[in-house]
């Protein structure tokens, strides 16, 4: 949220299987999200992709992949031909601390440098891969460090604290649209549940609860519901809940996709 | 009966109560357990093999018993990792890379096809690498386009690899022992549903050798051949069959490369019409391979028809109703088996009967 706010909507972001949030805040449509994780056919990819793969083209949102890593080098590629353009729109890339580790993360940081691409790479640290912590998969488990060998600027955020992350983000997109090449952000966060579905997981023994603790005491919604009146936020909160409803009875009441659709978009006719 | 084949086994074990039923999950692990136990040449290594879900509990026990060096997870850098266990086969190791998806092998592709399999032959014969490689095929709950794919026939189509497929937690534990000890490449194919099916595994090691097949159900009618998860569809289909009057034979290949032709053809020779059913794409799948093989050698000795059943050529829906359309099951096997011995479009489509019905892998994860 902190980043996609210093985007326009011209800009353009690639993401995760975990792009949700990133979906929401680049400006997709929680009806179509909803109705996507429903398999229905109103769904953003018709009940097609599911949810590893929102899109919406008309925001932005340009892909997710559930094969680690390999949006991160898609996003450069639409960041050349933006350039080639001469467009002042910026791609902003999303990862995990994971995705750092596979080949395409160093190959795609050097192309980004030779070719001053405007993209800024996200990477969103939430210190696991599934159950397996970046100390016991990286020799060097510091990623600002190491991506500043390729000739980039990297900084460490906070995730939990909103108004620094806009802040330096909106500082990283006005350089970049000014031509002054790529730029790295490592936003550091947690986890709260299990690495996919909607169960807690520490019983299984490979973190603690009360590693967990502080980030959801210190949570970035929580902190910046407190920064606002208690009236406003009563009212921010009773509308979101009413759209989360909507949302939930659009995909509830819509229909699944025909089975004419199993054959289509396999090509562009 | 085929000499060639691997000796008919009873699937459902009546007839000894003393062997142990083990999951496929057990068979796996079991098998990759005792080959470290014999040879501390043999590694077991992949992202998440030594974390809490063990790869569904096919490493489970591993690393308490044979220690980090010899069971590690790896970073997410399946390319690297790939040249790095084909480096360890060049020193003498026997390593085992585990892979949770098939679709990652895609990132391993260049060591696996031109390093891997060349090796060998464009060495002259002075090196060899016994490297095994698993991976899994998905399906249901949302796996959808990239966590769902069958791509065993990418292997197949190169020389100095070999592709085992096994669809039983016997021919899991004899296959994987057998391709531990192959001192080539082989890469070890499972489907997810199987993990979860029971069968007879007997306690000591034994290996289900490359290039033999199984038949698996006695029939005079047709032959279906039916590749990993699609053998449990077959077997069912063929009941659905029986309950019409056709006697299908089924056949495990369980390798795929090698394959045992001989099997199939002799079973086929004796029917006249085969039916290959893949968990995979038909087109230039390994249903396309064997059909291809049957026909270039039965073409005139006898009067043949054929057929392959697959994935839809379409890439996989999450949607359910669109995933169902997507899969092959037992009954829309039954129906183009019938097709097939009738010679003509029955429209038939049998009945579903419960003790029949798909097992569904629900999730989370
Ligand atoms: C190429 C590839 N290898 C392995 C996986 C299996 N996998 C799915 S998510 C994941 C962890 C990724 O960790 P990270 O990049 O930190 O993202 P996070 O899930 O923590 O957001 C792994 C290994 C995959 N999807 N793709
Ligand atoms: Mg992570």
């Amino acid at each position: 949220m902190g980043i996609c706010a210093a985007l326009r909507s011209e800009d353009v972001v690639f993401g995760t299987y975990r792009g949700h949030a990133l979906y929401l805040a680049k400006g997709g449509d929680l009806r179509a999200m909803v109705a996507e994780l429903f398999g229905k056919e109103t769904g953003c990819t018709k009940g097609k992709g599911g949810s590893m793969h929102l899109i919406d083209t008309a925001q932005g949102v340009m892909g997710m992949s559930a094969v680690v890593g390999t949006t991160i080098a898609n996003a450069a590629g639409y960041a050349y031909a933006l350039k080639l353009r001469r467009s002042s729109a910026i791609v902003a890339s999303f990862f995990g601390d994971g995705a750092t580790e596979e080949g395409v993360f160093a190959e795609t940081l050097n192309f980004a440098v030779l070719k001053r691409l405007p993209i800024l790479f996200v990477c969103e640290n939430n210190q696991y891969a599934i159950h397996t912590h970046q100390s016991q998969r990286q020799g060097l488990p510091d990623i600002c460090q190491r991506v500043r060998g390729f000739g980039l600027p990297a900084e460490r955020l906070d995730g939990n604290d909103l108004p620094t992350l806009l802040h330096v983000a909106e500082e990283a997109v006005a350089a970049l649209r000014a031509g002054e090449g790529p730029r790295f952000l490592e936003v550091m966060t947690y986890r709260w549940r299990e690495h996919v579905g909607p169960n807690l997981d520490f019983h299984l023994g490979y973190r603690d609860q009360a590693e967990a603790d502080p980030w959801i005491a210190n949570d970035a919604v929580c902190r910046v519901g407190q920064l606002l009146d208690p009236d406003e936020r009563e009212q921010i909160e009773r509308e979101v809940e009413a759209e989360v409803a909507d949302a939930l009875a659009f995909a509830q009441e819509s229909a699944f996709p025909p089975a004419s659709e199993l054959l289509c978009d396999v090509f562009k006719e | 009966m085929a000499d060639t084949a691997q000796r008919v086994r009873p699937r459902k074990d009546s007839t000894s109560p003393s062997t142990r039923q083990l999951s496929y999950v057990e068979a796996v692990r079991e098998a990759a357990e005792l080959e470290m136990a014999r040879n501390p040449s043999v590694l077991v290594f992949g992202l998440d093999v030594d974390d809490p879900k063990a790869i569904q509990g096919t490493t489970r026990g591993l690393v308490e018993r044979f220690g980090r060096e010899r069971v590690f997870g790896t970073p997410l850098s399946e390319d690297a990792m790939t040249g790095v266990a084909i480096g360890m086969a060049l020193a003498g190791l026997r390593p085992i890379h585990v892979h949770i998806r098939m679709d990652f092998l895609m990132l391993a592709m260049n060591q696996l096809v031109n390093v891997a399999a060349k090796s060998r032959y464009m060495y002259g014969g002075q090196v060899h690498l016994p490297l095994v490689v698993r991976a899994m095929i998905g399906k249901s709950w949302g796996q959808g386009a990239q966590h769902s794919q069958g791509l065993h026939s990418f292997f197949m189509h190169v020389p100095g690899l070999k592709v085992v497929a096994p669809s039983t937690p016997y021919d899991a534990k004899g296959g994987l022992v057998a391709a531990i000890r192959d001192e080539n490449p082989v890469v070890f194919v499972e489907h997810r549903l199987l993990h979860f099916t029971q069968g007879p595994v007997p306690e000591p090691l034994f290996e289900v050798k490359p290039g033999k097949a199984r038949i698996t159900a006695r029939g005079d009618d047709l032959t279906i051949v039916g590749i990993s998860w699609m053998q449990i569809e077959a077997l069912r289909a063929q009941q659905y069959l029986a309950d019409v009057g056709i006697s299908a034979e089924v056949i495990d290949p369980i390798w795929l490369s090698p394959l045992d032709l001989d099997t199939i053809c002799q079973s086929v020779e004796r029917t006249g019409r085969l039916l290959v059913v893949d968990t995979a794409w038909t087109n230039c799948g390994a249903s396309a391979e064997i059909v291809a093989q049957v026909a270039e050698r039965l073409q005139g000795v006898r009067e043949l028809r054929l057929r392959r059943l697959g994935f839809a050529p379409t890439t996989c829906p999450t949607t359910p109703v669109l995933e169902d359309l997507f899969y092959p099951d037992a009954r829309r096997i039954a129906a183009c088996a019938r097709d097939l011995v009738e010679e003509r479009s029955t429209g038939w489509m049998p009945q579903p009967r419960e003790d029949l019905k798909q097992f569904e892998f629900k999730g989370p994860f």
